[in-house]
Parts: structure tokens; sequence; C-alpha cells
């Protein structure tokens, strides 16, 4: 096997896409089977590269280099540890699942539909898979402009208003990254993050550096208080967009921490613990709080993954507090496995719940709560498979949303009792304003006249919930494939977080 | 001495063969009937190509002639060949716009003919003498074109705007120049480099002389407080002469700044780079934020270039090579996309049809979506986004001022970038969010489309392999 599967699963995607834009909507049944071909054979493609990984070790693996732009001795480096592999995997199935959900739901110039998100996966393969800080930038800032053409073509009535947020909050935070790279760059002489990781830095350097990778990061992720686009975007994108907006790319907000700020940055890091954490603990009760009075099932979805992206941030940071109390990096391990588990389980959860909507949305053509009522009664299926995803996103054990949830509640009581407190009231939020939307909208007795006449799942539809389904509890039942891969590329995270740079 | 003096005529054969060639259509317009006016863009073309492959052919490394007051090194073969191409360009580009609008006449490419002499004259410029006369060839041809819609009173009106204002900064160069020449004794540039090594730095003469070079020069290229006319004569010109203004001139303002501050002045550059300091974060402030409030696109695209022209001075006020590289690469990846969209604008309109507000793109993704993405990758390049080369533009200049330790001024610029990114994402807007008004009628000429797709995509190309380009220009400045 000596394909290059990174280089294929970034740019298959890509030129697919553009190939599917080339062939227009005339027929649109030809562009929509393409982009199915496409995603289906990236997904394919990374197949080999999950079983023909070397679990064992925390190297970079599927390395692939040439030089790219040698005046800034930036190159074409590709390379996947245990942290991209699962998101990478993560990307090509939800592309997948996109691509059917939306088979025949859109009416607006559907093979650029589909061109866009064929595109989006494959710069979002770029941004896991790039050992190039520069090229990482290039993917990251790339995929801006298809997912604002994304919300601002196929979204909702404010939808131009979420999409030049959604564009220059990300886009504002991710200058002053720019900024903090090419520093870094002229410091090491180069943009490897391997070299970039060894460079030696001083307190007030890296305290700068780390505060404008924050800036990127944390809009990404989001946190509070610059959380604020996500809704606004969640709400008016398409359902596929919502589902890609929730399920990737706010991983990259985690990404980036683990990627660039806890190793390039540690001492700071380290420092500036207490700001991160204290975010995730306010964004965890406050933006519970928030979620629990939408009525907007869209909104009610975006503020709830903003409060669960936060258990990840607290994962992530929660470490060095561990260390400090325990004097051992155990804890520090299940912290980071649990915010890597968090962040694949809120990937399958938050995406299902968005299909959901997705699924009544195109019936009755609101996401307002009130609209709903007792749509078990005629969507026996959906029903079903709605509460599924609702237990799940409140943590139910068994289901994915636990584990993640639980390691990091337990790597937090290491920490500080008070952390672990204030982080599992989540399981009360999160069960109160879950289990409200689906007694609200699925329980009950047939609110109206619209719900009386909807019809359940189709084939499609079905397939696509079922799949999750599977995903959402073979996970939560047995996460250990998932842990056994990233188990020893955290342990070396966790060594390079403890080494200072000063 | 017959032989220093071919050897000076070689060096400026390029000069020689594209005045002669400007005259030969001046000569041969005057017997032509308006229907055989293709013989005048014919003739014009072959010049323009004939001067490059002169340029090209030229010997390497550096050259100097005529005792000193003309130089031809690799910045100026690099800057003379990007001249002529983006001349032609715009030649090709305007032809129909012009054609349609009865200005399809001689004088337009006589004045763009000398205007591109001008341009090589200042870029070869090795005394302040001939650099001046450079400069006044290019402004008096420019202000020729700006009112060469006699009709239009509003061309008019930026053209006289554009001379006065001129007038007024060539006067500032001019004084400025006879200030360093009485502190000096010399107008050469090299002997001028010498004497600010030796101290002359510190010399206020000198120091005042060098103010009103620094403010004449900030005049030509449009950066604030010097830009007042930018957006006049960008909106009151006819598209094509805004199209030619905005682009190859500034080739010629890159050559200008880098022989007067970089090679003349190069000792002071503790000196001027203050004052570059607060022409580009004021240029790259104000051209941004203005622009958001702009509904005309050419003079949103002159805003834009204020701020644009504020990048350049980054990399020139960092006083490095890496600087001035990172500056001539922005302003290659400038020149590339103002073409481009200016030929947007010309692709739309039509008779009695500008097309040059916002609102007229509005639905252009749904009629014409491959142009439509075309003017996405440039105003995606131009708001600096990656992969676009607009993004590496950026970049390198952004580098060159972190690396003399201006780090704040970089975080200014990039912040600023973002407001800007906002006006180019309205543009978008229109295009691919909103539907259009009326019917979207594409008359353009098969080469024009072909050669606006090909300026477009070069900008995604040279963005992904932007290797040649920094190769190319790393050459120029061996």
């Amino acid at each position: 096997m000596n394909l290059p599967l990174l280089s294929i699963l970034t740019w298959l995607p890509v030129i697919g896409g553009i190939v599917v834009m080339l062939i227009g909507d005339r027929p649109v049944v030809l562009a929509r089977w393409v982009a199915l071909a496409v995603s289906l054979a990236a997904l394919g493609f990374s197949v080999p590269l999950w079983s023909h990984f070397d679990a064992a070790s925390a190297a970079l693996q599927f390395v692939e280099r040439t030089a790219w732009v040698p005046t800034l001795h930036s190159d074409y480096h590709l390379g996947i540890d245990g942290i991209s592999l699962p998101l990478i995997v993560l990307t090509t199935f939800s592309t997948v699942l996109v691509i059917i959900a939306s088979w025949s739901v859109i009416e607006k110039r559907p093979s650029q539909y589909y061109a866009a998100f064929l595109i989006m996966e494959g710069l979002m393969v770029g941004v896991f898979s790039a050992a190039d800080a520069l090229l990482f930038y290039v993917f990251w800032e790339a995929m801006l402009i298809p997912m604002f053409l994304i919300i601002g073509i196929w979204g909702g009535a404010r939808r131009i208003y979420a999409t030049i947020k959604f564009f220059l909050y990300t886009f504002l935070g991710s200058v002053l990254m720019l900024v903090a790279l090419i520093y870094l760059y002229l410091k090491a002489g180069s943009y490897d993050l391997a070299a970039l990781y060894e460079l030696p830095l001083s307190r007030p350097e890296q305290t700068l550096i780390f505060l404008a990778f924050f800036a990127a990061f944390a809009v990404k992720v989001p946190m509070v208080p610059v959380h604020t686009w996500l809704p606004d975007a969640h709400v008016e994108a398409p359902t596929g967009g919502s589902v890609i907006l929730a399920a990737i790319m706010l991983k990259m907000g985690g990404y980036g921490f683990l990627r660039f700020s806890l190793p390039i940055t540690p001492d700071a890091a380290h420092q500036l613990d207490w700001l991160v954490i204290a975010l995730s603990l306010i964004a965890v009760v406050y933006i519970g709080l928030i979620a629990l009075v939408q009525t907007d099932m869209k909104k009610l979805i975006a503020y709830s993954s903003i409060a669960h992206m936060a258990f990840v941030t607290l994962g992530c940071f929660v470490g060095y507090e561990i260390v400090a109390v325990t004097g051992s990096a155990a804890g520090e391990t299940l912290a980071l496995s649990g915010a890597m588990v968090q962040m694949i389980s809120h990937g399958l959860v938050s995406g299902a719940l968005f299909l959901c909507v997705g699924v009544l949305y195109d019936r009755l053509h609101t996401r307002d709560i009130g609209a709903y009522g007792g749509v078990i009664n005629t969507m026996p299926y959906f029903g079903a498979f709605m509460v599924l995803f609702g237990m799940a996103n409140a943590g139910l054990p068994g289901t994915s949303g636990f584990v993640g949830e639980f390691m990091i509640v337990l790597a937090s009581f290491r920490a500080n009792f008070w952390f672990a407190a204030v982080a599992a009231l989540t399981l009360i939020t999160g069960a109160a304003y879950t289990l409200w939307l689906i007694k609200r909208v699925v329980l009950g007795p047939v609110a109206n006249e619209g719900v009386a006449s909807l019809k359940d799942l189709n084939g499609r539809e079905f397939l696509v919930l079922g799949v999750l389904a599977i995903a959402v509890i073979a996970m939560g039942v047995y996460p250990k494939p998932l842990t056994d891969v990233m188990e020893p590329t955290l342990r070396h995270l966790v060594q390079l977080m403890s080494v200072s740079k000063l | 001495m017959n032989q220093i003096l071919a050897n000076s005529l070689t060096l400026a054969s390029p000069e020689i063969v594209l005045a002669c060639g400007a005259s030969l259509v001046l000569l041969v317009d005057a017997f032509l009937t308006d229907r055989q006016r293709g013989i005048s863009y014919l003739l014009s073309m072959v010049t323009l190509a004939l001067t490059a492959v002169v340029v090209a052919s030229l010997p390497e490394g550096r050259n100097v002639g005529f005792s000193g007051m003309f130089v031809v090194d690799g910045v100026a073969r690099f800057l003379k060949l990007a001249a002529c191409g983006t001349v032609a360009a715009v030649l090709l580009y305007s032809r129909d716009y012009l054609r349609i609008r009865g200005l399809f006449r001689g004088e337009y490419f006589v004045l763009a003919l000398f205007a591109t002499l001008g341009i090589f004259v200042i870029v070869s410029a090795g005394s302040l003498l001939s650099l001046y006369m450079g400069i006044e060839v290019l402004a008096l041809s420019q202000y020729a074109l700006v009112a060469f819609d006699r009709d239009s009173s509003i061309a008019a009106e930026s053209a006289m705007k554009y001379f006065v204002l001129g007038a007024i900064a060539s006067g500032a160069l001019l004084y400025g120049i006879s200030l360093v020449y009485g502190v000096s004794r010399t107008f050469d540039l090299a002997q001028l480099a010498v004497f600010v090594q030796l101290g002359g730095a510190s010399n206020i003469g000198l120091l005042f002389g060098m103010a009103f070079m620094v403010a004449g020069i900030a005049f030509k290229f449009g950066a604030v407080p010097f830009h007042m006319w930018v957006p006049d004569v960008y909106h009151g010109a006819p598209t094509s002469v805004t199209m030619l203004v905005g682009s190859a001139p500034k080739f010629a303002y890159f050559g200008l700044i880098l022989r007067v501050l970089g090679e003349g002045l190069g000792g002071a550059v503790a000196e001027w780079q203050g004052m570059l300091i607060v022409l580009a974060v004021l240029s790259i402030a104000i051209g941004n934020v203005v622009a958001v409030a702009q509904t005309n696109l050419k003079r949103m695209l002159a805003y834009s270039t204020i701020s644009n022209v504020g990048f350049i001075l980054l990399g020139i006020l960092a006083g490095t090579s890496a600087g001035y590289r990172g500056a001539l690469f922005y302003t290659v990846a400038y020149v590339l996309m103002a073409l481009g969209s200016f030929a947007m604008i010309l692709l739309l309109s039509r008779k009695g049809f500008e097309a040059d507000r916002i609102e007229d793109f509005r639905g252009l993704a749904q009629h014409r979506p491959w142009f439509a993405w075309m003017m996405l990758f440039l105003m995606a390049s131009t708001a600096g986004l990656p992969p676009f080369v607009g993004f590496f533009s950026k970049l390198y200049v952004i580098q060159a001022v972190l690396d003399v330790g201006l780090t704040w001024l970089a975080v200014v610029a990039v912040l600023f970038s973002v407001v800007g990114a906002f006006y180019y994402l309205r543009v978008i807007k229109a295009m691919f969010f909103e539907t259009a008004a009326g019917e979207v009628v594409v008359e353009a000429s098969p080469s024009f489309k072909f050669l606006l797709s090909l300026n477009a995509l070069s900008v995604l190309a040279l963005g992904l392999w932007s290797g040649p380009l920094s190769d190319a220009i790393a050459k120029a400045f061996h």
C-alpha cells in the first residue's frame, strides 16, 4: 500500500466537487450520483487509513512531503497521528451522510450544493492532516469560502446576516493566528510543526502567541463570549451545513488547541489554563440555561453544542491542574482522551439531531418547537431515533455522549472538586433542555393538523439516521477501539505539554 | 566614446523601440478611417510585444548607461516586462468597451504607449533627473487619458482634479529633489547613496528634502493622506482608463520608491521608515474603512487600492531585501487582481450601461456562474484569503514587517484586512445570494473572456503554486 492516501483524501473530494459543479444541474441526477460516488470513494479510502494505522505509535504516519513554497521554507507536508485519524474518518463519514440526507431536498442549484460539500470535505481533511503550519492555515482559511456560500445561498431568511457574521468572526480570529505563525516561522526558520514544537520561547512570547492562537480556536470551538456567531449560523444554515458545522468545523477549534496551543506554548497554556477552564465552566452552566429557553429547535441544539464543546476545552486544559494536584500525568491523558471522545461523539450526536430537525423541517417548514407535539404518533420510527439521539445528547450511559463527559468529569475530580461539580451540572441542564425538547416535540398527543399529516421516515432518511444510531450506540458501549488509537499520541502530547520551553 | 554611447543606446533599446512604435501609431492613425482603427490597435500590440522581446534580450546583471542616468538591472527588466504584459492586457480588455462608446481612437493607444514609456524610464532611472522625466511622461499621459472621454463632464472633472493635485505633488517632489541636490550636490542615485552612507543621513537639509520626496511619491501611489484624487479619478475615468491607471503604473511607482528610498536614500532607512509607517497605517485603515461605505464598485476598488498601497508600503518600510521582494510580489499580485476586477466591470458593461455599481453584479452566479466564480476568485484573493495569491502577497509583507520587529504594525494590518474582507464579501454576496433585477447580458468577445478567465485562474494558480513567481522575483533582485 504505497498510495498517497492523505493526498487522495484531500484532493479527490475537491476535484470531485469541481467535476460535479461542471456537470451542473442538467441532469441533476448525474451530479447527485457523482457526488455520492466521490464521497463514498473518500469514505472507502479512509478504511485503509484506519486499518493500516499503527495504533502503537505516536509518530506521524502516512507521511507525504514535497517542497511547496521554497522561499517560505514551507512544505506540502501531510501526516496523521491518533488525534487526526478519528477526525478524518468522522469527516468522510459525515459528508456521505450529508449528501444522502440532502438527496432530493435541495431545489436551488443542487449541483453546486453537493460541490460545496465535497470541496469542504477535502479542505477539512487537509486541515486535519497538515503537518506544516502554513499548509494548515491555507486549508483552515480556504474552508471559509465554501461554508460562506453554503449558508448564504441555501440558508434561511436571515442567512446573509448569519453568513457574514460567521465569516468575519472566524476570519478575525484566524488572522491573529497567522501573525503568530509568521512570528514562529521567523524564529524557527520553518513552518514545519515538529520544528515549532522544539522551539524555545520566552514567557511573554508564549503568552502573546497563546492568546493569538486562542483567538482563532476559541472562536471556532466556540467558547463564551465569542460564541454568538454559532446560533445564527446554525439556525440559518441548510441542514447539511449545520451538520458539517457542528460535526466537524467546531472540532477544528479543539483540534487546534491539541495541535498548536498545548505543544507550542505549553508554559503559557499552563499559566492561562484558569482562563480556559473558567470560560468552559461558565459555558457549561450559562449556555445550558440559555438552551433551556429556546423556542427554535436548531437554536436549542446550537446552544447545546456550545455547552458540549465547553467540555472539550475543559478536557484539554484541566490537565495542568491535575498534574499540579496529583503530581502524575495519568489523569491528564484521561482528560485529553475524554476531550477527543467528546469531540467525536458530539460530531455524531449533534449531526444526528440536526438531521432530525431537517427531517421535520422538510415536512412542515418550521423549526418552531411550538409548531410540533406528539410527532411520535404519526412518525414512530422517527420518534424513536429522536429520543435516542436526545438521550445521547443528555449523556445517557450506553450512548457515546456519556463516555466523553464521564471521562472529563472523572479527570476534573482529580484537579479540583468544584471543577467536576460545576461540569457535572451539565447532566442536569443537558437532560433538562434535551428531554424538554423531546417532550414538547416528540411525545404527547398530536398537537395540530400539520403534525397529524406527517409521514414517517422514508428509506433514505431511515438509512442516514440508522447508521448514526449504530455509531452512537457502538461508541457508547465499546469506545475502546477509539481510545486505543489515540492513546499513544495523547501520551506523547502530555510529554510535550510537560516540558517547559522557557 | 562612440563605444560608450553605443552601449548606452543598446541598454535603452527597449525605450527607443517603444518611443518609435508610439510615434508610428500616432502617424499611421492620422491616415486611418474609423473602421480601420484596428490597425492602430494591432500596431500598438506589436510595439509592446517587440519591446518585451528587446527587454528580454538585454544583457544580464546590472548595467549603467548615459553616465549613470540610466540603469538596467534585474528589477528594471522584471518591471518592464510586467508593464508590457499589463498594458497589452489592458488594451485587449478595453477594445470592445471603447468601440461601443465611440472612444476607439488612436490617441488612446498612443497615450497608453507613452505611459508605458514613462514607466520604463522611471524603473530604469539612475538619477533623480531621469526619474523626474519619467514621472512627468507617465503623469501627463495619464491626465490626458482620464479626460479622454471628452463628452463626459465627470471625466473632465476628475482629470482636472488629477492634474491640479498631480502638479502640486510633482512640485513637492521636485522641491524635495532640489533640496537633496543642494545638500548632496548630486542627482546621481549611486552617489547620493554614498553621501548618505558617509553621514549625510543626519543632515537636516537632506531629511527636509526627503520628506517632500516621500510626500510626492505617496501622492503618486495614492497613499493616505495624499489619496484624495484616487476615488474621483477611478470613478470618473472611463473604466478602461481606470484599469490602465490602476494597474501598470503601480510597477513604476514601486520602481520609483525602490530607486529613491531603497537605493538613493537606503542609508537613511531609520529616517524614512517612520514616515512610511504613518502612511501605511493610515492607508490601510482609511482605505479599508471608507471602502465599506461605497456602493459604486469603481470607487470601492479605488479605496481598496489605497489599502493595498498601504500593504505595499509595509514591505518597503521594512527596508530589507526580503521586504522589497515581498513588496514586488505584492505589486504583481495586486496588478493581476486589479486587472481582473476591472475587466469584470468591462465584461458586464454594454452600451449605455457601465455595470460599475455593486448591485449590477446581483444574480451573476445564476446567469453566468463561470464569471461569478472568476469574480469570487478575484475578490477572495484581494481580501487576502488563501489559497489565492493575495494571501501570499500579504504573508510576504507581514513577514517582512515582523522580521524587523514591528509586531504591532503587523497586527494592525491584519485587523484592518478583516474590515476589508467585509466589502469584498459584499460583492460575492451580490453575485451569489441575490437575484438580478433585469437580465444579465455578456457581449464580450471570446478573446476577452479567455483572457479574463486566464487572469482570474492565475490568481488561484499562483496561490497554490507561488514558487515560480517568487523565484523570478528573487532572481530579479539577485
